[in-house]
């Protein structure tokens, strides 16, 4: 079957706690056909990687406004990398400078969207990007 | 198609390639258990081929559902079983069943919200399903998810179900034990004794311990249903007699209680109870798959000649739409068992 959901997980690492725009990108992407796995607030890197695994996601979605991105994404990618997840799509979403993006892209990150992105274009991202299902 | 895919995949069939993913399963490998559990989800030959070599395996693990209406608490009584038990050494999985969109088919998964402590502990595995369209309270694959989670070792496999309303009952035939949770003042007496939910709770439990009138809630259930008939009248199942309890799953408050009266359940007065709910449970995976393979082997015939002029019979009201499945019944009688292996 090729035209089932994508599932999609939705996490905020670090300590911020604004998780608005997380929700809402939640809600979207259900209205957009995806199966979406909502963690919550104050993710570590460790719990967001076990639960794309247990969950099987196609895509690793984080939200993050606390200006860490910097550490936390990179340590996330190296965590799946570690845990043999190389074909699961990771993007991001926040407040992220564009002078960071170019090193995120390097650590594994695959987009950046900053705010304004419709919930449209995420989808479309998502589902020209994710893994081939089997 | 990644590296690592394209390896264990290859030109293997089926069968070869369960039966790879089915050691690492059994060998403790949680990314191959969560492949697999995808896999039953798609309802992919693949699965088939994994559900029928783990099926032996399963039987021994303790299936409990937690059911009841939305915002009860039952994630949250959830994620404070998996605590208790977890202390106890006892490997928990547990499956989290949220709806579908009827709509777009999308969803929002939420369940682990309540459930995150266990990030490090490899002796938890949470998974959340879509309903994906199926009525009742479970997705289509719940059942074979808790069997998959019985036969890699998980002692205890928890089924959250959406939230239900008054009749979403199936949890019932898919656990041992069914625990229904209630809010305090979600009703009266009345609401006691309609049919539906509270007629298949092995156990109650009013969550929110907390809020005032959660004792009385607790009172009056078990005031009407402590009452029911207890001998069994010829030909009808015996009346439940659920024990009703009161916790407050976000102290973790009466969760050993809780625990205990699973136990009991499991041990002692229930066992009768279970033996039938497994024999229940066997009934309705047998005519799933009968009737998912019936509806193939009809497919497959739509496409024969005969098939079709029984379609155009029945278009133009020629031919009624039963006389035309009696029809397609005799033809399938006819071509006997000769796809009955051909799937594997």
């Amino acid at each position: 079957m090729t035209d089932r959901p994508l599932k999609v997980l939705i996490a905020k690492p670090g300590l911020d706690g604004h998780d608005r725009g997380a929700k809402v990108l939640a809600r979207g992407l259900r209205d957009e056909g995806f199966e979406v796995v909502y963690t919550g607030l104050r993710q570590t890197p460790e719990m967001i990687v076990t639960a794309a695994l247990q969950e099987d996601v196609d895509v690793v979605g984080l939200s993050i406004l606390s200006g860490a991105h910097m550490t936390l994404l990179p340590r996330i990618c190296a965590l799946l990398r570690d845990r043999g997840m190389t074909d699961v799509l990771v993007a991001a979403g926040g407040i992220i400078p564009d002078d960071d993006v170019p090193a995120l892209k390097e650590s594994g990150v695959a987009a950046v969207f900053g705010p304004g992105t419709t919930i449209a274009a995420v989808a479309e991202f998502l589902r020209a990007n994710a893994r081939p299902r089997d | 198609m990644t590296g690592t895919r394209a390896q264990t995949a290859g030109e293997a069939t089926p069968a070869e390639r369960a039966a790879t993913l089915c050691d690492a399963v059994l060998a403790g490998d949680r990314r191959s258990l969560a492949r697999l559990l995808t896999a039953v989800e798609n309802r992919t030959p693949l699965a088939e081929a994994a559900l029928r070599r783990l099926y032996p395996m399963a039987g021994k693990a303790q299936l409990i559902g937690i059911t009841g209406p939305p915002g009860a608490g039952k994630s949250t009584l959830v994620a404070a079983l998996i605590a208790e038990l977890r202390r106890a050494g006892r490997p928990v999985a547990v499956v989290a069943v949220d709806p579908s969109s009827p709509i777009t088919g999308g969803a929002v998964l939420g369940d682990r919200v309540r459930m995150q402590a266990y990030a490090d502990d490899d002796g938890v595995f949470i998974r959340s399903m879509a309903s994906r369209g199926h009525a009742g309270g479970l997705s289509s694959a719940t059942t074979a998810a808790a069997a998959v989670f019985d036969a890699a070792g998980f002692d205890a496999v928890l089924i959250e179900t959406v939230g239900t309303g008054q009749s979403e009952v199936e949890v019932a035939a898919t656990a041992d034990t069914t625990v229904v949770v209630e809010a305090p003042e979600m009703g009266d007496e009345i609401q006691a004794i309609k049919a539906g939910l509270l007629e298949v709770a092995d156990i109650i439990v009013v969550n929110k311990g907390d809020r005032p009138g959660a004792h009385r809630t607790a009172g009056q259930l078990h005031a009407m249903l402590a009452d029911a008939p207890h001998e069994a009248r010829p030909g009808r199942p015996v009346p439940k007699h659920p024990e009703v309890l009161v916790t407050t799953a976000a102290t973790g408050e009466g969760v050993v209680e809780l625990l205990a009266a699973l136990d009991r359940h499991r041990t002692t007065s229930g066992r009768g109870d279970v033996q039938a709910t497994r024999m229940a449970r066997a009934e309705a995976q047998i005519w799933a798959v009968l009737s998912d393979r019936l509806r193939d082997r009809a497919r497959s015939m739509e496409a024969a000649p005969m098939a079709a002029a029984l379609l155009g019979a029945v278009a133009a009201h020629e031919l009624d739409p039963y006389a035309a499945a009696d029809r397609l019944l005799e033809l399938m009688a006819g071509t006997g068992a000769s796809s009955a292996g051909s799937r594997d």
